[in-house]
């Protein structure tokens, strides 16, 4: 229903005149032999935006990302960084990209300094660039204590660390960065999202994640990718208002629910109504449009037929559900019990 | 220049810190003073590292492929490949620079053996020339195997396989020069002319021919550039 929503954020007619575009995708797909890992993804970066992708495992977040890296060219579609397409200039589009692998992939068995070095000469930059933006990076990603310690005796908050180090290391332009907060401590991960925004106050970013709230919070703009497909695309406000449109409200009832389900639906303006049998209780999910504030009307019915109301309370969707509704095919609304 | 340096300079000092290298060092010097001593034991020894060099061709098949196998495969297994190729590194600058650390570990190795020489030249007065012409040979024949090794280390993501197909393709070049022994005709020459034996063999008894020298010159660099089209081919695989 809402497959459409802002997929296109720039229509696809004007694809010349947006001079801040930093990344442009245009009708991207790749196949892994004959399945489709992306298919016909059409998005818009703009220069010092903070995108979010977020889908669930196997959507196709981390192929995107290693297309926008230049790691793999995609089979079909073409992807344009700061105006160097990424097949045709893959080492201009790789001097402007800073990439976090999602599995953090680092060498254990070098020191955290000779590692940076050894990424930074990669990245042909200068002996004396490379001395002092190791001691920034080791600042900003809060690594001091650690700087001479060997990477495979480092937790993996720290490699985390390391890991955007070696992606900020050369101040690229553009930072992809697939699942940063994956499999750290929570007081870790509040200091990345931290870190990341700090970041993308001048750098662009783009980051996967599958954790809703996370992506909300740190980015300007959501992709939800679903199956190789972009299947909303918006500001996380927007999204939740436009995807809000239905409220919910979460009622227990005493009273037999095969005469309470009918009569329940029979009230104007409710869309679904489940049932959700707890033990002792019968608990209803009453679903209604938007704007509606049927509390009154659900309460009178209810003590007019005799039933006693037990609870009733107001449950606005939350972004995992909508997310759930997104890239759920099939939505069992009527589990009659 | 820069990156290719930074890529050979961190495997080399890998090299140096991990124990597989030199568990190889030590085997090879072990088995070569082995060859070397063989010849010592006749009546009239003669004062030549012949057999070590023999032994030295024979021993770098299963020891070059040893010391490549980790070099791709291992970046491959543990995914920090994906940021070698995604920095503003050309992949022929990754396969050159990983080969040339490996390069470097033999020459190493090779300078290990030096005491074979001094050795003769405080107990005999050896002729100098075939000891030149055959650590020469010696190097372009260990070329031409490393090269071999990154090819089949960029393939796999296994270190093992990396190193058991290595062998056997060394095998295969090793033991071609046999068959021509068993053929006759025109094939004779042609698999003589492949194989690696016949082309070390004239090194080995003080020849320098510009022939054999092309010849291994020509097995490196194919090697490397299959290497170097294998890494490549993620970008259609």
């Amino acid at each position: 229903m809402t497959s459409q929503t802002g997929a296109e954020t720039n229509g696809a007619g004007n694809g010349f005149d947006h001079e801040d575009a930093m990344i442009e995708v245009r009708d991207l797909t790749h196949y892994y032999g004959p399945t489709p890992a992306v298919e016909n993804v059409n998005f818009t970066v703009q220069r010092g935006e903070i995108l979010g992708f977020l889908g669930p495992n196997g959507a196709g977040k981390t192929t995107t990302m290693r297309i926008l890296t230049g790691f793999m060219p995609p089979t079909r579609g073409t992807v344009t960084l700061d105006g160097y397409d990424v097949v045709e200039k893959s080492l201009e589009v790789r001097k402007r990209v800073g990439y976090l692998p999602e599995s953090v992939p680092l060498h254990t068995e070098m020191t955290v300094t000779n590692y940076l070095k050894y990424m930074g000469t990669l990245r042909r930059m200068s002996g004396r660039r490379i001395r002092s933006r190791i001691d920034d990076v080791i600042d900003v990603c809060r690594l001091g204590d650690y700087h001479k310690t060997l990477i495979g005796k480092l937790s993996k908050g720290f490699r985390q660390r390391v890991g955007i180090a070696q992606a900020i290391l050369h101040e690229p332009e553009v930072l992809v960065l697939d699942e940063p907060t994956i499999g750290i401590d929570p007081i870790q991960v509040v200091e990345t999202r931290g870190l990341i925004q700090d970041l993308g106050r001048e750098q662009t970013v783009v980051l996967s994640s599958h954790i809703l709230p996370e992506v909300s919070m740190i980015c300007e703009r959501v992709l939800i990718i679903h199956e190789g497909h972009i299947v909303a695309a918006d500001t996380p406000n927007n999204l939740a208002q436009h995807l809000q449109g239905v409220e919910q409200l979460e009622v227990e009832i005493g009273g037999p629910p095969s005469e309470v389900l009918p009569v329940l639906r029979s009230i104007e303006g409710t869309t679904t109504v489940t049932h959700h049998p707890r033990p002792g209780v019968n608990a209803y999910r009453v679903q209604f449009t938007e704007g509606l504030d049927l509390r009154d009307e659900i309460s009178r019915t209810v003590i007019s037929h005799g039933w006693s109301l037990l609870s009733m309370q107001v449950n606005s969707m939350s972004l995992e559900e909508i997310f759930l509704r997104l890239t759920t095919s099939e939505i069992d609304d009527e589990d009659l019990a | 220049m820069q990156t290719i340096r930074a890529v050979a300079l961190k495997e080399i000092q890998i090299y140096f810190s991990s124990p597989v290298a030199y568990i190889v060092a030590l085997i090879f010097m072990a088995l070569s003073g082995f060859f070397f001593v063989q010849d010592l034991g006749n009546p009239f020894p003669e004062a030549s590292l012949s057999n070590f060099f023999q032994g030295a061709t024979f021993l770098l098949i299963p020891l070059a492929p040893a010391l490549t196998m980790r070099l791709l495969a291992e970046e491959q297994k543990l995914g920090t490949i994906e940021l070698l190729l995604t920095s503003p590194v050309r992949d022929w600058e990754v396969i050159l620079g990983k080969y040339l650390a490996s390069f470097v570990f033999l020459l190493f190795l090779l300078a290990l053996t030096s005491y074979y020489v001094i050795l003769l030249l405080v107990f005999a007065s050896p002729d100098p020339g075939p000891i030149y012409s055959g650590y020469l040979g010696l190097v372009l024949y260990g070329m031409a195997a490393l090269a071999v090794g990154i090819l089949t280390s960029t393939l796999t993501s296994n270190q093992i396989i990396a190193a058991v197909v290595g062998t056997g393709i060394l095998i295969v070049l090793y033991a071609t020069s046999f068959i021509s022994e068993v053929v006759t005709g025109v094939w004779a020459n042609v698999f003589n002319q492949l194989g690696f034996t016949s082309h070390f063999n004239d090194f080995d008894s003080g020849i320098i021919d510009s022939a054999h020298i092309v010849y291994f010159l020509t097995v490196t660099a194919l090697f490397l550039f299959l290497a170097i089209r294998a890494l490549e081919s993620r970008r259609w695989r």
